[in-house]
């Protein structure tokens, strides 16, 4: 990926900012999605609250299936490949696709690397708990980042914690004297050149997203008033009572974020959420937000 | 570029208003800033009041269809076209704008093109290019095109601006502007003279396209991580110099 290719890709991001971006596994769900305003499709053959319930090895959804997809809509499409599985990497890239989302939501085939992400011209996001991780993806060539969430549950509060994280590294650094930019950068395993520019910039400098758990529009506003530049929504919409209804609900509290009025509006009469999980009584080796670093 | 050195709006009266629904909003207030015209982010039907412009920013065009008919917003941009404000629709914006749409129902159709969404394929396609358009500047303005769509045909009344190969880039009408490509994600700030000169604006500044001090960051003075709510009332309009003076622009 040369750095135009890679400011390309980053600027896509930048077009999708204050929208949602919506998990879909089959062409159906992916005309709802695009019919109810989604910015973006993410293929993938079964949702993280699936994943979770099925067990198993995640892999790369079926290309066949996504090529459907890619065919249907004409918004961007995405699809997850295991993190550091770089085949899959390069599979996705032959089907011409949007985005590939390195996602810790499938099983990691790699525990040492990441994929080299500057080898392909096709944009990556990655997910990140910490400023040090978001970062670390970026050095890689990741064009935009998310929150990893706790994808599947349906409980918005692991998103919160990463997003407040970065806001708060990012507001030390800004905070701190130019010196001490070297032991901070040390200390978070921050690519030392990186930190400088956040430092300078106030912020990440790609675009932002929130992803695990969000199930309501209310959970969509409150990751955009923390500051991410939209959300992503995986289980939350599919797994609900009504589909259509709350991706609609969903893009609406996203795109007035700030007007509780028309959150307010957005927010009645959805039926069911999805099914929720407390964080703590999942057993930890079943938590996706430790996978990757 | 620090909210001190922003430089003070030259033209008196009215403003130019983004579509602040989905897609680069921050990316075009950055660039109307630097040209010292007043600018602020439109996203409910009191915003219009004492506006002389509308861009409709890039994004995802199906998504911007469905909130501007959820709420209402699309009745008040025709009514407020037929009042005299002009338009300027980048990549996704010019889909809204188009009368005809390839395949699929018009959204605003607001000016006499015909418009393919997704003309050249998936974001792999997407490419950054340079042309010359003598009557905006007198050097060749960088282009980036990202999964655009693009302009087969135009009507009656429509000029085009810059043809390319088999396609039409840019077009305008008396009061609408249409552009497939996205100036405001280049250093150039020719299109977005062009465009506050339609608008009644006099912006200065010389003509050359390249704004020196633009950088591709640069909308993210719009969208820091503060310990206030970077989101809180009003952000932009804050950020951004305006002159409160209503008379209504020349030309409408």
């Amino acid at each position: 990926m040369d750095a135009k290719r890679y400011e390309l890709n980053v600027q896509l991001a930048q077009m999708l900012k204050g929208g949602v971006i919506m998990d879909v596994t089959n062409v159906e769900q992916a005309k709802i999605a695009e019919e109810a305003g989604a910015v973006a499709v993410m293929a993938l053959e079964r949702v993280p609250a699936d994943i979770r319930k099925d067990g198993g090895v995640a892999r790369m959804s079926d290309p066949a299936m996504i090529a459907a997809i890619k065919k249907a809509v004409s918004i961007p499409v995405m699809a997850k490949v295991r993190i550091g599985h770089f085949v899959e990497a390069q599979i996705i890239e032959a089907l011409k696709i949007d985005y590939i989302d390195e996602s810790e939501v499938l099983t990691p085939a790699d525990e040492e690397c990441h994929i080299d992400k500057t080898k392909f011209a096709i944009p990556f996001v990655c997910g990140a708990r910490n400023l040090g991780e978001a970062l670390r993806r970026i050095a890689e060539g990741a064009a935009m980042i998310r929150t990893k969430g706790e994808a599947g549950t349906g409980n918005v509060v692991e998103a919160v914690r990463h997003m407040r994280t970065m806001n708060r590294e990012i507001r030390q650094l800004v905070a701190m004297p130019v010196e001490e930019v070297t032991g901070f950068a040390k200390a978070n395993g921050i690519p030392y050149e990186l930190a400088l520019k956040v430092r300078e910039l106030g912020r990440l400098p790609v675009v932002n997203f929130a992803a695990g758990g969000i199930a309501t529009p209310a959970d969509a506003a409150l990751m955009m008033q923390l500051g991410c530049d939209g959300v992503f929504v995986g289980s939350g919409i599919f797994k609900s009572a009504t589909p259509a209804v709350r991706a609609r609900a969903i893009v609406k509290a996203t795109a007035y974020f700030n007007d509780p009025a028309k959150i307010l509006e957005a927010s009645m009469g959805l039926g069911e959420a999805m099914p929720g999980l407390e964080i703590s009584a999942i057993p930890k080796e079943q938590l996706l937000a430790g996978r990757g670093w | 570029m620090s909210r001190a050195e922003l430089k003070p709006p030259i033209a008196a009266g009215g403003m130019i208003g983004v579509l602040d629904l989905q897609g680069d909003v921050c990316e075009h207030l950055d660039h109307l800033g630097r040209l010292g015209v007043a600018a602020r982010p439109v996203k409910q039907a009191e915003d219009f009041e004492g506006l002389a412009g509308l861009i409709l920013p890039g994004g995802e065009s199906t998504c911007l269809a469905r909130l501007l008919q959820i709420f209402d917003i699309d009745k008040v941009i025709i009514r407020k076209f037929h009042e005299g404000v002009k338009l300027w629709g980048t990549c996704a914006g010019a889909i809204l704008l188009a009368k005809s749409l390839t395949g699929e129902t018009p959204h605003l159709g607001l000016i006499d093109i015909e418009v393919e969404r997704n003309g050249f394929g998936s974001q792999l396609d997407s490419f950054a290019s340079e042309a010359s358009i003598p009557k905006l500047s007198q050097t060749p303005i960088p282009l980036t095109f990202i999964r655009a769509p693009k302009i087969l045909s135009v009507g009656e009344g429509v000029d085009v601006l810059l043809r390319m190969g088999d396609f039409i880039a840019a077009a305008e009408s008396p009061g609408v502007l249409v552009t497939i490509f996205h100036p405001e994600l280049t250093p150039s700030l020719a299109f977005h003279r062009y465009f506050a000169r339609k608008c009644g604006f006099r912006p200065g500044g010389e003509e050359t396209a390249i704004d020196p001090s633009w950088d591709k960051t640069s909308w993210m003075r719009l969208a820091r991580i503060t310990p206030m709510d970077r989101r809180s009332a009003e952000p932009l309009a804050k950020v951004l110099p305006q002159e409160m003076d209503h008379e209504t622009p020349e030309g409408i």
